[in-house]
């Protein structure tokens, strides 16, 4: 797990329109699944792209098995990519497109004959060999996009976006087996999405990216949980961010107070001085809504309404300022606020993450 | 559901009256003097196709002569190296057309459609200017000390040929343009992915990928190939094509049912190419 398979030092590229990567360093573990994840122009794509080849970075340089792969064109490297279109090529039969890159390789029939056979079995799909990609379902046709990029044995397994064109069912039951696919396989992933919950499901590690930079690489939980930046707190997750001075710091737990009032953050891991200003991330689910105060906590706030959300109660709140908090509760509905009660919004300091600012020190 | 037929139905019948005008203007232009072509060529010499008239196949037995057969196949070699021509310069054409950024593009495309606004014939004019033995080419070699003699490009079957291109290209390069710039080049990058180098990846994706926009240029440009006659006229060389003979019969002969024969021969030939590109696949080209 911790030889490093591809590493991405300092990667820019520019299409003539401004930046699309700018000084992009990664790397990558054997047998780890990392994701990039960003909304889209984001700069993840074409990160994939310039490790697959199709693209050339203006500066830079990509890195594989030691190797400086940064000129070499796609067909040298030992890398393959389940494209976001599938791309399979309509003129080929399923068995006809997992061998393709076999064929060109110059494997032998027999051997290239079993491999796919073995590819297709893989992907549950053995039934189908003879079929043409026009007569697959979506979820069919990104089996054999799988079991296609597979067949090589690539080094490194590029993915974009495969699961987007799915819808949410077969999405989730993809994930799943995708991520069994490739804990099987012991092949390294780098998987591009733009779903923060398909990323977390399924990441050994996550790269949040925006304007072509990262924001924060990670793992699901440190991402999850202790956000580097309001971008990444906003982006994974729902969450409220409240924004205040320090008013006290005693090394394990820090007291921050705006005009709703003042509040306890977990600061072990932020190193906060008193007086100075602090963005705090606290996550929906965490948001807790009492009827009578709370020790430590004085965020009194009206309640603007209470919807049942399945299983749970989503709370919509008007802290002091009017600024808007969102609540996930384990009331029933009966027992829930009404609009216009008076409640206290608290949490677990330990849950609430500092978020940004000259403090944040991990 | 029953309103929805109801209206599909009105639907139709309002289609039906638009097309209306062109179907007559079809059956009277097109398919009342092809069924008289017919009928002339079935019916005995000096006859027109009249009541009465003696219903005979001699016009096609007369067409029987190894001088005829070799003025047919004199148009057909024409038209295949017409149409191998245009292919090996319309396909890279297209395809960088299609793969060219927006401006390029558009003069390129420019380029194909303009000479269309011209007459073929005052085109051909033209060419016959450039290459006369005293002309702008002959000049511009013997100014760079290529050759010591004028070279006689007009008559040579090289000139013949060169028209022939210069007037069917267009045909060719089109429907290669548009097959190329409907094919998805993701296709390309997943062979270059998979260990194709670009060659191979061409053979393999994108050739197979544009083969019906080949074939319809191919089609294309065979088929009114065969028929054309002016140009190696014009160009001269004395070369003798179906047409030649087809206006001979009519214009100087006068035997109108053998030269109605002659013209449902070539009428039939290129039906049957259209109809064996269909067969094998083709797209509609909008002929029938």
């Amino acid at each position: 797990m911790q030889e490093v398979l591809l590493s991405l030092k300092n990667i820019s590229k520019n299409f003539g329109e401004g930046d699309v990567l700018s000084g992009v360093s990664l790397d990558v573990h054997k047998g780890e699944f990392v994701t990039l994840l960003g909304s889209s122009g984001c700069g993840k794509t074409t990160t994939l792209r310039i490790i697959s080849g199709l693209e050339t970075p203006d500066s830079g340089e990509v890195i594989l098995n030691g190797q400086d792969m940064t000129d070499l064109p796609p067909e040298k490297r030992p890398v393959n990519t389940v494209f976001q279109s599938y791309a399979l090529f309509p003129h080929m039969n399923v068995e006809k497109n997992v061998a393709y890159g076999l064929k060109v390789r110059g494997m032998d029939k027999k051997a290239a004959a079993d491999r796919v056979a073995q590819m297709l079995e893989l992907v549950q799909m053995s039934e189908y060999a003879k079929r043409m990609p026009s007569q697959l379902s979506g979820g069919q046709r990104q089996r054999i996009a799988i079991a296609r990029a597979l067949a090589p044995q690539p080094q490194l397994l590029l993915l974009d976006e495969p699961l987007g064109a799915l819808d949410l069912q077969l999405r989730r039951q993809m994930q799943i087996e995708l991520k069994r696919l490739q804990k099987k396989l012991g092949i390294t992933f780098v998987y591009i999405t733009h779903d923060q919950e398909e990323a977390i499901n399924m990441s050994d590690r996550i790269a949040v990216m925006r304007g072509g930079k990262f924001e924060q690489l990670g793992t699901p939980e440190e991402i999850y949980d202790r956000p580097k930046t309001r971008y990444v707190a906003q982006f994974i997750g729902r969450s409220t961010i409240l924004t205040g001075r320090v008013v006290l710091a005693d090394g394990s737990l820090a007291v921050v107070e705006n005009e709703n009032g003042s509040f306890t953050v977990d600061a072990d891991y932020a190193k906060m001085t008193v007086g100075e200003m602090c963005d705090i991330c606290v996550r929906t689910e965490r948001m807790r809504v009492s009827r009578t105060p709370v020790e430590g906590f004085s965020l009194p706030a009206t309640v603007r309404e209470a919807r049942y959300a399945g299983g749970s109660v989503m709370v919509y709140v008007n802290l002091a300022d009017g600024t808007e908090v969102a609540a996930e509760c384990g009331f029933r509905m009966a027992d829930a606020p009404k609009a216009g009660d008076t409640v206290y919004m608290h949490w677990n300091p330990a849950q609430a993450a500092v978020i940004g600012g000259a403090s944040y020190g991990a | 559901m029953a309103r929805n037929t109801a209206l599909r139905r009105s639907d139709e019948r309002r289609n039906a009256l638009f097309v209306l005008p062109m179907a007559l203007f079809a059956v009277v232009l097109v398919a009342l003097p092809l069924v008289y072509v017919l009928g002339t060529s079935l019916v005995e010499s000096g006859q027109d196709f009249t009541f009465g008239a003696a219903f005979t196949l001699d016009n096609y037995k007369k067409l029987l002569r190894a001088d005829y057969l070799k003025v047919f196949l004199n148009s057909i070699q024409l038209a295949l190296y017409t149409t191998l021509v245009s292919l090996i310069i319309g396909y890279p054409f297209g395809y960088f057309m299609a793969r060219a950024g927006r401006r390029w593009k558009a003069l390129l495309m420019m380029l194909v459609i303009i000479p269309f606004w011209t007459s073929a014939l005052v085109r051909i004019y033209g060419w016959k200017i450039l290459l006369q033995a005293n002309g702008p080419i002959n000049a511009v070699l013997r100014g760079l000390g290529l050759i010591d003699k004028n070279i006689k490009f007009l008559g040579s079957y090289g000139s013949v040929l060169l028209a022939m291109v210069y007037c069917m290209i267009s045909f060719m390069i089109l429907p290669c343009h548009s097959a190329v710039d409907k094919m998805d080049f993701t296709l390309v990058e997943a062979a270059r992915d998979l260990g194709s180098n670009p060659a191979r990846a061409f053979v393999d994706v994108t050739l197979p990928l544009t083969m019906p926009g080949i074939l319809a240029g191919c089609v294309l440009v065979f088929v009114p190939s065969v028929g054309i006659f002016y140009l190696a006229d014009i160009m001269g060389g004395g070369l003798v094509l179906v047409g030649n003979l087809i206006r001979d019969q009519l214009l100087k002969v006068r035997d109108w049912n053998t030269g109605s024969a002659m013209s449902m021969v070539l009428i039939i030939m290129s039906a049957g190419v259209y109809l064996l590109y269909r067969r094998s696949g083709g797209d509609d080209l909008g002929v029938f």
